[in-house]
């Protein structure tokens, strides 16, 4: 039985201890590294939140608050675990772990690291062997990841049905309202960067973007990139868009009746998630571990920073404190939006522009392939698509007037 | 563009841009706590530092005594009686006419305080006809067992030089432990505008007959908030 029916790494051929241990070795550093990655992740959005609200922030345990994090967890660890009444006992206690494992499954698709540079395929040697940056790296990648952010829709869903109680439930019905109406948005803006790159797989859509021009949020128009963050964003269920946690509104949403370990995973989940959402983004728009190559005129440089075969993982971790530092901005920024205002920005306004960005790509693409003129390819579809937007928004001002008439709220 | 100057409004609060740093670097009392069992100050350099805290901030309570060392409490519950909270137990006792406690007929012979209950809203120290209860600006205790929570008259009750005892769960500063009436000399007799100023009510037991806070003219020219 070889490794490649495993599934565990295409390039491993034989089945030899060593390539066993090299995917062990994998998962027990993504799992090791995803866990103190988002211990760290909640010990940064808090000091950069204090931080942006004159406060301290955590800076007691340990060395400028590293440790906060680990302190909470010892605390919600030795907590009572609560069981209510009525809630369903096997789906409360499953809930959990459908939010939790997602999230930690959502790392072995990502390339970590590996050069890519000038159209190198990024596989580096440990004991002889050929392997690639990233735990697995199945040709469905991308599905992969649509799949995986949808089952998490389940585990937030499940726990407020099954915790017997009001508010719980309202959180969940939100929850999976505004992840299914997202993941629409989500699912046509990736749908753009797989028609540039041609590939499902997350290290082929990493290796074609080599150089600052080819990296995808360039590639694709920025539009498509500029929909995800915002898509990605609901589906983390973050502020602006944390209707599900609303604290005025619903006590703490979806796990109000969650206690201990319980919480802590869900608690550890959606930070994780906020963590693999960057990752996913550098992957799919910002190159992964590609460098950042600069050649304007005169000045030229290759990214190189002189670390060897950390090189692309130091730039891949880069690009991601940048994204996870735009998310804690957001949240200290933004209101959370009604919920109207959510379903509209997701229905009416999001994804009819990422359907419609992506059709353009499609007709420019086409037009590339058969030799037609770029110019008017452009122009009519340009034309067409914005016949087809001023239909839509004459329909959906029709369609609020008349609501209006019935004396609807919304 | 209004929307999107929130972002910048927000980034230039970090301190790295110029953002001013509104609250300290206080630790609950645990540094304090350490300093002082080594035989030092409680905040040696400067880094452990209280917020400064409002003249009449409600705090914990004290249980005040007479200039000649009688306990102010006349055991009336009245305060038990008007607490939203339900925090204060009190049991009052007839006083030994040979050796009184109080200098009234009877006296607080239970006076316990649960503070995971108290809101510290100080209606007790309204209530008070004697103004035995008062609250000190002390917040900074925390306690690790129920037991601790409860406070009991041996507690409250201020020592033999009037001032707050000082247990082992808080974290008094210096000064800390003069001002702890500060809400009740606030309030003008009656509530009147004419009596402002004026002293309405009696000695404590190291202080004499406190002054009152200085009234709302000298307040407004002296710019207190």
């Amino acid at each position: 039985m070889s490794a490649a029916v495993l599934a565990i790494d295409g390039l491993v051929e034989k089945l030899h201890w060593s390539t066993v241990l090299i995917v062990l070795l994998k998962v027990l550093i993504v799992f090791v590294v995803g866990l103190v990655v988002t211990m760290f992740m909640v010990w940064f959005e808090r000091k950069i939140i204090a931080g942006m609200q004159n406060r301290v922030g955590p800076n007691k345990a340990g060395p400028f608050g590293l440790l906060q994090t680990l302190a909470d967890g010892i605390k919600l660890f030795f907590k009572e675990d609560l069981l209510p009444d009525r809630a369903d006992r096997v789906v409360f206690r499953l809930a959990p772990f459908l939010a939790f494992v997602p999230a930690f499954l959502v790392w072995s698709v990502i390339p970590l690291g590996g050069d890519f540079t000038h159209g190198k395929d990024g596989v580096i040697k440990i004991f002889g062997e050929r392997t690639l940056v990233q735990l697995a790296d199945p040709p469905i990648g991308v599905l992969l990841l649509l799949a995986l952010s949808s089952i998490a829709v389940y585990g937030i869903m499940l726990a407020g049905w099954s915790s017997g109680s009001k508010y719980p439930l309202l959180g969940s019905v939100r929850a999976s309202a505004q992840m299914v109406s997202y993941e629409a948005a989500l699912g046509l803006s990736i749908a753009s960067v797989l028609l540039i790159s041609g590939t499902l797989s997350t290290h082929g859509i990493v290796g074609g973007q080599s150089g600052f021009t080819n990296w995808h949020v360039i590639a694709t128009g920025f539009v498509p990139f500029a929909i995800f963050m915002i898509a990605a964003t609901a589906e983390l269920n973050r502020p602006p868009f944390d209707l599900v946690e609303a604290e005025q509104e619903l006590v703490g949403g979806f796990n109000t009746e969650y206690s201990s370990l319980r919480f802590a995973l869900f608690f550890l989940a959606e930070f994780m998630n906020t963590v693999t959402m960057s990752g996913v983004i550098v992957t799919l728009f910002f190159g992964g571990p590609q460098p950042l190559t600069i050649d304007i005129g005169n000045v030229e440089w290759n990214g190189d920073l002189h670390l060897g075969p950390f090189n692309g993982t130091v730039w891949f971790i880069a690009k991601v404190l940048v994204f996870l530092y735009v998310y804690v901005w957001l949240r200290g920024t933004l209101p959370r939006l009604r919920y109207d205002q959510l379903m509209n920005l997701g229905w009416k306004v999001l994804i009819p522009i990422s359907l419609g960005w992506f059709l353009l790509l499609a007709a420019l693409r086409l037009a590339n392939d058969n030799d037609w003129n770029r110019y008017v390819v452009a122009g009519v579809s340009i034309a067409v698509l914005g016949l087809c937007a001023s239909l839509l928004m004459a329909a959906v001002r029709v369609s609020a007037k008349n609501r209006e008439r019935e004396g609807a709220m919304f | 563009m209004g929307y999107f100057e929130g972002f910048l409004v927000v980034a230039k609060q970090h301190r790295l841009f110029g953002g001013k740093r509104l609250t300290k670097n206080y630790s609950g009392g645990r540094v304090a706590k350490k300093n002082v069992a080594k035989g030092g100050e409680a905040d040696p350099h400067g880094d452990d530092e209280k917020a400064p805290k409002p003249e009449r901030l409600h705090g914990r309570h004290v249980l005040n005594r007479y200039e000649d060392g009688m306990e102010k409490c006349i055991g009336c519950e009245l305060c038990a009686g008007v607490c939203p909270a339900k925090c204060i137990y009190v049991r009052g006792a007839d006083n030994d006419p040979d050796a009184p406690t109080s200098p009234g007929e009877r006296f607080g012979f239970v006076y316990e305080i649960n503070y995971l209950r108290c809101i510290h809203c100080d209606l007790c120290v309204e209530a008070c006809p004697t103004e035995a209860i008062t609250e000190s600006k002390l917040f900074e205790f925390s306690f690790t067992n129920r037991q601790d929570a409860i406070y009991t008259k041996a507690e409250l009750l201020v020592g033999d030089d009037g001032k707050p005892q000082q247990l082992p769960w808080e974290d008094w500063r210096a000064g800390e432990d003069l001002n702890t009436s500060g809400w009740m000399r606030a309030t003008s007799p009656s509530g009147d505008a004419e009596f402002e100023g004026i002293p309405g009510w009696s000695g404590e037991l190291g202080y004499g007959v406190r002054t009152p806070e200085p009234s709302q003219d000298v307040r407004d020219q002296k710019g207190d908030k």
